[in-house]
């Protein structure tokens, strides 16, 4: 099977704090940790998985600069056999309908059996891989936490959905896939693996190759605009506990007690 | 505008999700004055119709056996045949939302608004809303063009439901249904597993997060747990990692608990964590991030490392005994 899997390079929410930056125009961004996003890790490491059980390539594409070629060379190091990187200044600026339609343009320069996405990345949206599948004409299916190869002519999926419960379904191939997370175990990426794909050359997709006209896409083509971004004032909030961790224990200890939370 | 508005109504074994509620009352908060239309789209549907004619100033009911499942690849291509171009449709931002919404954006050539947790004005066909990014650490004013329609998705709890008025009509709708075919086809619901322990009916968890680091700490978790008589859970990532069962997973993909107590250590606070928590319990928050969103809701906060804090507060309560 030939596999698609979209990636993007975003602040890792879990090891940052997260600030607004002066004028509200941008998050400060200097000193932050930056990764592949978490949900297309796990994607990238299904199709790895299905490939070494059924055979076939797995591609991985990134809409970015030079940095998010770091991402693309990372998921190489794990097992992925090419790398493809859309940059182009006329994409800065785009929204979800913007990248979905790039990252379109990239799958249509192969035939690819399979496209995979994460779930969600840091704008929360959950927007592109639907996208990609309704600009290609594919069945779709998000928060997929299963896939079983068939005949080669569909796959049986399951999607995560509220409750924790398994909606299970047959989805024809071509498809569109979002994947969630828990699926598998991504593998570790050690340092040899890095270097061995070091110098590896990533082609780069520019719009002119891609046949996007100018101004469909990027900041031009955006109908969904940032204005600020802001810290919304907390409501009450929580009441915050100061001392040394001596001090905390014995405030908080008095309080589980008048809470009924220490049985 | 003069856009119709349309509201997605979901529903499961006869009675109208949350959801319908809450868009309903979001419809007439962002476009006043408009006469939202519901649909329902399902197999025998007509209790349903009733329940949210009173919210609505139209239903529009598509009953067919081939929707009695909530498949989006089938409803897709219904809603493109009855949707008029530049209408706006609002639905819930839920596991559903994610398989339709996009696409049939898309395919209706309008703008996809994705989970909006406010409205902040709509201004001739500039749609303004509020969202949140990185986890929720951070939240965005976004401008959105509609002048060529929209697809919405609401999060839940954003709006307030919307009290009952005089009944819409029921129109039906559902020879526009016919003759529906997908690439996708469902087969099986499996129901989550019940795991060893029933986090739903106790009065106080322990929760633990991404921020506890490694699976060896656990153990320290479980021990304050211990200590305490209360019983353990976790967010997403704790059972993504295999490090506790799914059954202990709290959340909107996990189990929705209503405990007197909550500790949440190492958790940052995700919507989707704190949407399976209900009854206001007393929720203190322990992380080491001061700008975790976890402490917007929760009632203590203590900004402390796990590994350092834990140990120091078990034996606090171990000397209790």
């Amino acid at each position: 099977m030939e596999i698609l899997v979209c990636v993007k390079r975003v602040p890792d929410s879990a090891e940052n704090e997260i600030s607004v930056g002066p004028g509200g125009t941008d998050i400060k961004r200097d000193d932050l940790v930056y990764s592949v996003n978490e949900w297309d890790n796990y994607a990238v490491e299904e199709a790895i998985q299905i490939v070494e059980r059924d055979g076939g390539n797995v591609t991985v594409v990134s809409v970015g600069d030079s940095e998010a070629e770091d991402i693309v060379r990372r998921e190489m190091a794990m097992g992925a056999n090419n790398g493809l990187l859309a940059t182009d200044a006329a994409f800065e600026g785009s929204d979800g309908l913007g990248v979905a339609t790039i990252l379109a343009a990239a799958a249509t320069k192969a035939s690819y059996d399979l496209i995979l996405t994460g779930a969600l990345a840091d704008g929360g949206a959950a927007q592109v891989g639907g996208m990609i599948a309704a600009l290609l004409d594919l069945p779709y299916a998000s928060v997929v936490n299963k896939i079983e190869t068939k005949d080669g002519k569909s796959l049986r999926i399951g999607r995560e959905i509220e409750g924790g419960n398994q909606e299970v379904s047959d989805i024809e191939l071509p498809c569109v896939l979002s994947i969630q997370t828990g699926i598998n175990e991504p593998r570790y990426v050690g340092i040899r693996g890095i270097r061995k794909v070091a110098s590896v050359e990533i082609p780069v997709l520019d719009a002119g190759a891609l046949g996007i006209a100018a101004g469909s896409v990027g900041a031009a083509g955006a109908k969904v605009k940032r204005v600020d971004y802001f810290v919304p004032v907390a409501g009450a909030g929580a009441e915050m506990l100061t001392g040394s961790n001596d001090e905390l224990a014995s405030k908080l200890v008095e309080l589980l007690k008048a809470k009924g939370g220490i049985k | 505008m003069d856009a119709k508005i349309f509201v997605l109504v979901a529903h499961k074994d006869g009675k109208a999700d949350d959801s319908a509620f809450e868009l309903a009352a979001a419809a007439r908060a962002m476009f006043p004055g408009s006469a939202p239309i519901g649909l329902v789209c399902g197999s025998g549907v007509d209790a349903v119709c009733g329940e949210v004619a009173p919210l609505l100033a139209e239903v529009w009911k598509f009953n067919q056996v081939a929707l009695g499942y909530p498949n989006a690849e089938l409803i897709r291509p219904l809603l493109l045949n009855v949707i008029p171009a530049g209408s706006v449709l609002l639905l819930a931002h839920d596991t559903f939302g994610y398989d339709l919404g996009p696409g049939l954006s898309v395919k209706l050539g309008a703008t996809y608004v994705p989970d909006v947790v406010g409205f902040d004005g709509l201004e001739e066909t500039t749609l303004r809303v509020v969202r949140q990014e990185f986890a929720g650490q951070v939240s965005a004013h976004v401008n959105c063009n509609i002048a060529n329609g929209a697809v919405v998705t609401v999060r839940s709890g954003a709006f307030k439901p919307a009290e009952a008025g005089p009944a819409g009509a029921i129109v039906d709708r559902s020879a526009d249904a016919a003759g529906l075919t997908a690439k996708r086809k469902f087969v099986e619901l499996i129901q989550a597993e019940a795991g060893d322990i029933d986090i739903t009916r106790e009065d106080v968890l322990v929760s633990v997060g991404r921020g506890i680091g490694d699976k060896e700490n656990i153990a320290l978790v479980e021990e304050l747990a211990a200590a305490m008589g209360a019983a353990m859970s976790c967010s997403r990532p704790i059972v993504d990692a295999k490090w506790l069962d799914k059954g202990r997973q709290v959340g909107t993909s996990g189990k929705t608990v209503k405990p007197k107590v909550y500790l949440a250590l190492g958790i940052s606070g995700s919507f989707q964590h704190l949407g399976g928590i209900k009854g206001n319990p007393f929720l203190v928050a322990v992380n080491k991030n001061p700008k975790a969103p976890i402490f917007q809701v929760a009632t203590v906060g203590i900004v402390a490392d796990l590994l350092e804090f834990l140990p120091v507060l078990t034996e606090k309560i171990e000397k209790l005994k």
